[in-house]
This record gives structure tokens, C-alpha cells and sequence, in this order.
């Protein structure tokens, strides 16, 4: 018990990350107490251990991707504003922030970013491309051993081949938002906060 | 009663103290830590087959007829259930201390400390004063006696003969001795239901918080423990229990045959000369706020179980061992420098397996009649997950489950060539 929120975030980082995130004091106060108690090495930053750690993201059959998410390129640690940082892609979007200030930089939170974050889950190696490979290997997350190579292969040319405008057979980013251009993102890839 | 009128004053005293916290807090102008064990986030209580297929109702492009097998948008079910549990998951939380609103002038369970102000200061450490420096060396010393009774007590009457005589002698010694060591942690104890006590050849379940239960429950009745030998003084007090009563102690390489486990336990529960069994199905400490997987041995062995719940009131003391963080002395040293323990105990009626039902349904039944006494949620996660690694099988479930209402598997059965 207790030894863990030692280190209290101080105001203006607070400060910082409701700006670069939106979310409000509130809820950046709750997310860094959930932090800190994933955080086992108490160190400060979260490893990838850390959230295997968690048995409902472990049977995910995504897990692991979406563990991925957290850490940038090359880099096993996650501290508090990048964990922040990703958390932000799923809230959800409010109605006073539609029609804001077109100049200013996109919030992390909009569709076409929460699009971005679903479009990394399929491209590991981050080239901007889904390949058919890459499509594959989702594919056989998602279902385990349950279907054949035969029938994966199929439907990961079938995917390709709808999706496929230019002809370079890989899904690129534009192909992706095209493909789900009436799929409701916003309430899809959103988590409501009690408070 | 007088109990009861010391337990609702103590409690009006820990919210007036965090009233006085945060107001400290905001004359600073400062946010409070605030305890995340409350649920953050609202889950959807959608499953996956209808997520899915709402999304690809909503943002297929085709016309309904066809049932496509996969679409792109098929893994927004799982990133958001995914990055839900990163936020907020049922089960790690268990393993914790849970947190609290109010404050019980415990520095140990509050975070928010430095901004208390000086009148807050002075009780607390008038409060530090009077649980160390009285409190803390007189329920040492009672417990010292109580163990210490009880070990010599048991070995002369072990001396016996056995008969009625070393039964009636063997159970008020170990009552004593255990109502000793209530005094020594003073546990304000609330028993409910009284008349459905466990009798002979039956099997006492309940849920686990801390070693203290064992305590709680055998100083108002008479039971068999089961558990592993130990070494040291654990050890030396489990084997001079033994000698008065049949106890069903466990050498570390027996705990690993569940057949000998079982075989033991079955026999004792057939000798209706013997006491009930005391077993905690969990397997390990839980904090109190839930109930874990139920193991089925003690379920399979076919004898009436009688349920107990346990709660205890968190404001007054924390009772829940984190094995992973104290260990047993450190344990029992907070316990004993606490205000109180406070908690209540419910027999539930005794309940037996049914026709048609198997070991883990009954357990699950029996869980859920405690979780529901006990105002605890009823989780079906094992308790295991606290040391060890959810198994694979349930990311498979998953899988197969994707694969089925995804179509996929279905299709492929019906035309090879996927053709519609």
C-alpha cells in the first residue's frame, strides 16, 4: 500500500498534456493514479511487461498490437505523456471541437487520427502500406487456428483487391479511409469517461 | 451495542478529517490523488457478435445479401476493448489494497497527506502515539499468550487418551485461545445467521482476504484447518494443533497430488465424529471487493458445503495481505498498530451439489451466494492471475469465437471456392 503516488504530477504537467491531449484535469489525475499502479518497477514508465501484466489485454487477440501501440519506434519504455499521448486517440470527440480553428494542428482524437491508430494496428513495419503479408499476419491473429492458410489467403487478396485503387497491391492510408469512409469511427474507436 | 456506538464514532471522525484534507487541498489550490478503484470508464456491454455486425451493417459497401467473412473495420472491437482494459480492468485491482474516499488518520492509506493542517497534524500523531506506543505492546503481548496457550494447552491434551473427554477439552482450549487472539487484533466482529453454523462432515467455504480469517472464524466455532506444513514457529504451532484434533496438514510434495488431496479430505468429511473442514477455495489473498474462481476440489468431494462470507469494513484498517509486498510478521505488526478490525461474518444456509450440475457449477453457484451476501463482485478469474499468466486458452475462445461470427469458418464449409 502506498508508496507508490510519491511522486504527485505537478500542475503544469497537467497543464501540458490537457492541452496536448483534452482531457480534463479529472481524468488526467485518475489515468496517472491507473498508471503508477501498472507501473510495478515503479520507475516511472511502463514497459511492455507491464501490460501483458493486465489478463483482459492478454486474451486479446490483438494484444500485443495494440501494446505495440504505446511505444515508439525501437523503444521499450512508455512514460506518462506518451501513455497519455495514445490514450487521447480514444476520446471521444465533442461537438464544440468539430468546428474549431482549421489552422490549428489536428487534435488526437479525430477521425481521420483514430482512423491512423486502427491503420498502424494492420502496418507493423510502419511504411504507410498494408501489405498482403501484414494483412495476413492480422488476419491470423484475429482467428488463431481456426482457418486455413487457403482461406486467409483469399480474403486477404479479396481485401486487397476492393481496397486497391492505385494497383500497387497494399492497402495505403487514403485507400484505408476510403474503404471505411461509413463506418462510424467516432463511436466505434471512443471510450466515454464516467466523469 | 457499545461496540457498535465506538465503530459509528470512529467513522464520523474519518470523514470530518477528510473533509479537512480537502479543504486544505483547495485553499492550495491543488488537486487531490483520487482513488481509481472506482470505475473510470463506461464499457459497452455490446458483445462481439453484435459490434460486428453493426459495423459492417453500417459501413459495407456491398449490399446486405452478401455476409462478407472479414472487413477492415472488424478489429475496432478489439483495439477499443483492448485499450478499455489498459484503462481500467476487473481484475488487477483485486490484488491491491483498495483505496478510499475518507481517511482513517492511517499516513499508510492516504496520499494526500501533506495537506493536512496543524490540527489535523497534532491528532495524528496524538493517534501514532496511542497505537504505538500503547496499543501496538499490549495486543503484542496478548498474542504472544494466545499462541503460547495454545501450543502448550494443546500438547497436554494431546497427551489424552483419545474420547469425549479430549474432544470437549481440545475445543475449548482452541476457542479460547483463538477469542484470545481477536482481543489481540481487536476485531469487532458481527456474526449473522448464527444457526447455520457448519456441523460435522460438512465443508466450510469462504472467501480469503487475509490470514486473519482463519481467526475470525475459528474463535466462534470449531473446525479442522487444512494447509501445508510450515517451518518455524508456524510450523511448531500447526503441529501441537494437531495433537489435539484431527487436522489435515500437508507436506509441500502432497499439496501436488490432487488425488491424495482429495482422498484425505473425503475421509475426514465421512467421519462424522470429526469437525468440519475450514477450506478458502481462492487459493490466495483477494482484496476484499470481489470474489475470484472458485477451485473445485473441495466441490467434488460430495459432502453439504456451508458457505461464510466475510467482509470486512475498510475504513478502520485495511485487512488485506498483499503477500506479493509484506510479508507475514510485517502483516501482522500493521494489523496490530491499527484502530480496529472491523467485520462481519454471514452463514449462509448449507447447500449441496445437485443433480446434473458438475464440480465447477456448483462452485460458481456457491460463489455466487457468498459474493451476493457480501455485497463483493463475482468474478470468474482465477486468483492465480495475482503471481502467474492468464492462460491461452482464453485468448483462443476469443479467436474461435471471431472466426465464427466473422463467418469465416461457416463459409468455408459450405463452398471451398468462396464463392457466394
Amino acid at each position: 500500500m502506498g508508496s507508490r503516488a510519491s511522486t504527485l504530477l505537478r500542475e503544469e504537467e497537467i497543464e501540458e498534456i490537457k492541452k496536448e491531449t483534452g482531457f480534463s484535469h479529472s481524468q488526467i489525475t485518475r489515468l496517472y493514479s491507473r498508471f503508477t499502479s501498472l507501473d510495478k518497477g515503479e520507475n516511472g514508465t511502463l514497459s511492455r511487461e507491464d501490460f501483458q501484466r493486465i489478463p483482459e489485454l492478454a486474451i486479446n487477440p490483438l494484444g500485443d498490437r495494440i501494446i505495440n501501440a504505446f511505444f515508439p519506434e525501437g523503444e521499450d519504455q512508455v512514460n506518462f505523456r506518451g501513455f497519455m499521448r495514445t490514450l487521447a486517440h480514444f476520446r471521444p470527440i465533442e461537438d464544440n471541437e468539430k468546428n474549431k480553428d482549421p489552422t490549428a494542428s489536428e487534435p488526437l482524437n479525430s477521425r481521420t487520427n483514430k482512423l491512423l491508430f486502427a491503420f498502424r494496428l494492420y502496418d507493423l513495419d510502419r511504411d504507410d502500406k498494408i501489405s498482403r503479408d501484414e494483412l495476413l499476419q492480422v488476419l491470423r491473429m484475429m482467428v488463431g487456428v481456426n482457418i486455413s492458410d487457403e482461406q486467409l489467403g483469399s480474403i486477404a487478396d479479396r481485401t486487397i483487391q476492393e481496397a486497391d485503387q492505385n494497383g500497387d497491391n497494399s492497402i495505403s492510408f487514403n485507400e484505408f479511409i476510403k474503404v471505411l469512409e461509413k463506418v462510424d469511427v467516432e463511436q466505434k474507436m471512443s471510450i466515454r469517461f464516467l466523469h | 451495542m457499545k461496540k457498535k456506538v465506538q465503530s459509528h464514532n470512529l467513522a464520523m471522525f474519518y470523514d470530518w478529517a477528510t473533509l479537512r484534507i480537502e479543504r486544505g487541498a483547495k485553499e492550495k489550490n491543488h488537486l487531490l490523488y483520487k482513488p481509481y478503484s472506482n470505475a473510470i470508464i463506461a464499457k459497452e456491454p455490446t458483445s462481439l457478435e453484435e459490434e460486428i455486425k453493426e459495423i459492417r451493417r453500417s459501413g459495407s459497401n456491398r449490399d446486405l445479401d452478401s455476409a462478407s467473412e472479414f472487413e477492415m473495420s472488424d478489429i475496432f472491437y478489439f483495439a477499443r476493448r483492448g485499450v478499455e482494459s489498459i484503462m481500467d480492468d476487473e481484475v488487477t485491482k483485486r490484488f491491491s489494497a483498495e483505496e478510499l474516499e475518507s481517511w482513517n488518520l492511517l499516513t499508510r492509506s492516504n496520499y494526500n497527506f501533506h495537506y493536512i493542517s496543524l490540527r489535523l497534524t497534532v491528532l495524528w500523531g496524538l493517534g501514532v502515539l496511542i497505537r504505538y506506543g500503547f496499543l501496538l505492546p499490549l495486543r503484542v503481548t496478548l498474542a504472544f499468550t494466545g499462541v503460547g496457550l495454545l501450543v502448550f494447552l494443546t500438547s497436554i491434551i494431546g497427551l489424552l487418551p483419545n474420547g469425549r473427554m479430549k474432544n470437549f477439552l481440545s475445543e475449548k482450549v482452541h476457542l479460547m485461545c483463538y477469542r484470545i487472539c481477536v482481543r489481540a487484533l481487536t476485531a469487532i466482529i458481527t456474526y449473522h445467521d448464527r444457526e447455520n453454523k457448519p456441523k460435522n462432515g460438512g465443508i466450510c467455504v469462504a472467501n480469503h482476504t487475509s490470514p486473519i480469517d482463519v481467526i475470525i472464524l475459528a474463535s466462534d466455532g470449531c473446525y479442522a484447518m487444512v494447509g501445508q506444513i510450515h517451518g518455524g514457529l508456524m510450523g511448531v504451532i500447526q503441529r501441537s494443533m494437531v495433537k489435539a484434533c484431527p487436522h489435515i496438514w500437508f507436506e509441500r510434495s502432497e499439496v501436488k497430488d490432487r488425488h491424495l488431496v482429495a482422498k484425505r479430505l473425503s475421509d475426514h468429511v465421512e467421519d462424522k465424529s470429526k469437525l468440519p473442514i475450514l477450506i478458502f477455495p481462492e487459493g490466495t489473498c483477494i482484496n476484499n471487493t470481489s470474489v475470484m474462481m472458485f477451485k473445485k476440489g473441495s466441490f467434488e468431494i460430495g459432502s453439504t458445503v456451508y458457505p461464510v462470507a466475510i467482509k470486512y469494513d475498510p475504513r478502520f484498517g485495511d485487512a488485506f495481505w498483499n503477500s506479493s509486498k509484506f510479508g507475514m510478521v510485517n502483516y501482522l505488526l500493521r494489523m496490530m498498530s491499527s484502530w480496529a478490525i472491523v467485520c462481519s461474518v454471514w452463514y449462509l444456509p448449507p447447500m449441496c451439489r445437485e443433480e446434473g450440475e458438475d464440480a465447477v457449477q456448483f462452485a460458481n453457484r456457491v460463489k455466487a451466494a457468498i459474493a451476493r451476501q457480501g455485497g463483493l463482485v463475482d468474478l470468474l478469474w482465477d486468483g492465480g492471475l495475482k503471481r502467474g499468466k492468464v492462460k491461452d486458452t482464453f485468448k483462443e475462445e476469443q479467436q474461435k469465437l471471431y472466426s465464427k461470427i466473422s463467418c469465416m469458418e461457416t463459409d468455408w464449409l459450405r463452398d471451398p471456392l468462396g464463392h457466394h
